[in-house]
């Protein structure tokens, strides 16, 4: 028994190490999807909140930021492991990332149970903006339902009747439809489903060509969105039936797509164009470092930093002070990419959403403008379910 | 519905049905002749997808992509073959399985770290964009009939090479007896990289061809390959013809239903169940017609003479 007290001693001591030094560092663990196919979601989100680190210098209120990485590989079960790796072996004072709903909804309760903070900088999962929503949670992006609200606002604007939507068939998909249509008062030419991975579009494009419909909607993501995207302009509608999208032009897949994006339309919370200096420092930056052009997912990765700076300075430099943090990231009081903007009471950001196209710069390469504001001050539509719980 | 929209389904599934038999006429060729089960057929395509694009991008030249893309392709199948597979052909298809599913891992993370984890621009080439109307009303893009005209050519040639030629008839006889072949002097072993090399052309021109209408991007191949195997199946592993007859049977079953299903179930149960339920069982008729298939002939339709 005495022997193995002696063996626990030690162990003891190297467990309780990180204990230790954490007067001089915060910890952030971050969790996204940095191999497979979606990888490159990843890549940008993770890009984009080193850049806004190198401009904190890597430090906050007087104390060392270490990032740990987890790879959640799309996965719900994996992101769980993540989760429990960082917060017990790790001992992160906070987990942020996440790119997919699935995934948010397993780790949170796990961060959440253990009565540290999380910070979405992509997965806008309505649950937790709603019934399941929790003081501890915050996210830099959206509640899923705001973007698509946002392009139904739109297309009424433009006074654009008998829309003709596509989505993919599965959950998310047919979220997007159910925010589209809490808005969108014109008729509905049709609706269909596509199977999720699908490559070949062909027979979709027909029927969109017969049901002859004033505009397009669709919710056509990553790769299936450049598949996609270029069998429309090679069947030559896009110029007769104009494609309003969701999350499926972006600069994340304006590479893929190329010039078949070019005259696309679509809603987004980032005012890529705008003056606002914080944004504009964040685009010259992020080109200059990485060399190819920020997309939305990198502008809300960017803020996650800031926001958590900005608790640490309301904590006065004390990560393990999580009450007073949160107390101050409610605030919403640090530059932001978007610009000013506020937190709603349930933790999602109440802001602008705009009007956005490609467009043929002077090269003839495609461009993402920003041509004016949807909706302004967007609240999610979930906030008065919400009653936080400690 | 009308009859007219049908048509068009029909020739959108012929169309793909073409496609796929681009995709599928590699993969059944190293199956049936050399009785390999060659998982990464899906990294080839891949391969020859991401060769393509780079070039085409260099070059600006769709046809001089071609012509730097196929000895590319051909010499990644040929080092496939030397390095992994020659010392599987005397091992059961589980293991091979294995091997060709470690070289799938192998290339995606390879391509990953060559070309990123981004989607590659692929664009139309400018002398194939734009539409005809072949039927009225509905404008065709010129692209995807070079896609069936190449895929048919492709049939054409391959069903040539392996009836009519002498390499063709060396290649049958390895089929169906390898140890004879050998003893009579002919080095099987080098014909086996030519026929795993030609494979490996096949796929990465099937690549090619997918470039300008979908996404190049890491593990392209996986969904392709998939629908390939449902074809060489149901056409009979090793049949050129079998898999021309398949390929087009499922690219119709595919497309018509799909475009059909969801509507027609609306009529006995509610819309909004059959708008979910109607895709997802149309993505099933696939698997019920190879089903069925295998419970007629399970050798497939059209079972190849060799091997």
């Amino acid at each position: 028994m005495r022997f193995r007290i002696a063996l626990i001693a030690p162990a003891l001591a190297l467990a309780a190490t990180p204990g230790l030094a954490q007067d001089k560092e915060i910890r952030i663990g971050y969790i996204n999807t940095f191999s497979g196919g979606a990888a490159v979601y990843g890549k940008h989100q993770k890009d984009g909140l080193e850049l806004a680190l190198d401009h904190l210098g890597w430090k906050m209120s007087g104390l060392d930021v270490k990032m740990i990485y987890g790879d959640d590989q799309r996965k719900p079960d994996v992101g769980r492991q993540q989760a429990d790796k960082l917060l017990k072996k790790d001992k992160v004072h906070l987990v942020a990332g996440i790119t997919w709903s699935n995934v948010l909804a397993a780790v949170q309760k796990r961060v959440i149970r253990a009565k540290k903070i999380i910070i979405s900088t992509n997965a806008g999962w309505s649950a937790m903006a709603g019934k399941n929503c929790s003081p501890y949670f915050f996210t830099t992006s959206w509640n899923n339902d705001q973007t698509p609200e946002a392009m139904g606002e739109l297309m009424n604007q433009e006074k654009l009747d008998n829309v003709f939507l596509i989505s993919a068939n599965y959950q998310a998909g047919k979220d997007m439809l159910t925010g589209f249509e809490r808005t969108y008062k014109g008729k509905v030419a049709k609706r269909i489903l596509y199977r999720l991975g699908q490559r070949d579009y062909q027979a979709e494009i027909s029927q969109i060509r017969a049901a002859k419909p004033a505009a397009l909607f669709g919710f056509v993501p990553g790769p299936m969105g450049i598949a996609f995207v270029k069998q429309y302009r090679a069947a030559g509608l896009h110029e007769k039936i104009p494609f309003y999208s969701v999350f499926t032009v972006d600069y994340l897949t304006l590479g893929g797509h190329g010039k078949a994006a070019i005259g696309t339309y679509h809603t987004s919370y980032w005012n890529n164009n705008s003056d606002d200096p914080v944004n504009k420092r964040f685009i010259a930056d992020f080109k200059k470092k990485y060399g190819y052009h920020p997309s939305m997912f990198s502008a809300q990765a960017y803020d996650m930093p800031m926001l958590v700076d900005s608790g640490v300075k309301g904590a006065k430099g004390n990560p393990n002070d999580v009450k007073a943090m949160v107390a101050a990231m409610e605030k919403a009081d640090f530059p932001s990419t978007r610009g000013k903007f506020t937190y709603n009471t349930n933790h999602i950001p109440i802001q602008n959403f705009y009007r956005r196209e490609v467009r043929a710069d002077a090269d003839g390469n495609p461009v993402i403008v920003t041509t004016g504001v949807v909706k302004e001050n967007h609240k999610d539509s979930y906030y008065k379910e919400c009653k936080f719980k400690w | 519905m009308t009859w007219l929209l049908l048509i068009e389904q029909t020739l959108n599934g012929a169309q793909f049905g073409v496609f796929l038999f681009l995709v599928s006429a590699g993969l059944t060729l190293v199956l049936g002749i050399m009785n390999v089960v060659n998982l990464a057929h899906g990294s080839l395509f891949m391969l020859g997808a991401y060769y393509a694009a780079t070039f085409f991008g260099l070059t600006g030249s769709f046809l001089l992509a071609l012509v730097i893309m196929v000895p590319l392709a051909l010499i990644s199948g040929i080092v496939i073959e030397v390095v992994a597979l020659r010392t599987m052909y005397d091992r059961d298809h589980m293991d091979q399985v294995l091997a060709t599913f470690g070289l799938i891992l192998f290339f995606n993370e390879s391509v990953r770290l060559v070309w990123g984890p981004e989607s590659q621009p692929m664009p139309v080439p400018d002398f194939l964009d734009g539409s005809v109307e072949i039927l009225p009303e509905a404008p065709y893009p010129v692209f995807r009939i070079v896609v069936i005209l190449v895929g048919l050519a492709v049939g054409a040639g391959l069903y040539l090479l392996i009836t009519r030629t002498k390499i063709g008839m060396l290649i049958r006889a390895g089929a169906s007896n390898r140890a004879m072949v050998g003893a009579l002097g002919v080095n099987i072993r080098l014909l086996y990289t030519l026929v795993f090399g030609l494979g490996a052309i096949l796929a990465g021109l099937a690549g090619m061809m997918a470039g300008p209408i979908q996404s190049v991007e890491p593990g392209m191949g996986e969904d392709m390959l998939i629908l390939a195997f449902v074809v060489i199946v149901i056409g009979g592993i090793g049949s050129i013809r079998g898999a021309v007859i398949a390929s087009v049977l499922i690219g119709i079953v595919e497309v018509v239903g799909r475009s059909i299903l969801p509507f027609a179930m609306a009529n006995f149960m509610g819309e909004d169940a059959a708008q979910t339920a109607g895709p997802a069982v149309a993505s099933m008729l696939i698997y019920v017609l190879m089903a069925a298939v295998l419970f007629f002939k399970p050798a497939g339709l059209f079972p190849a003479q060799a091997g």
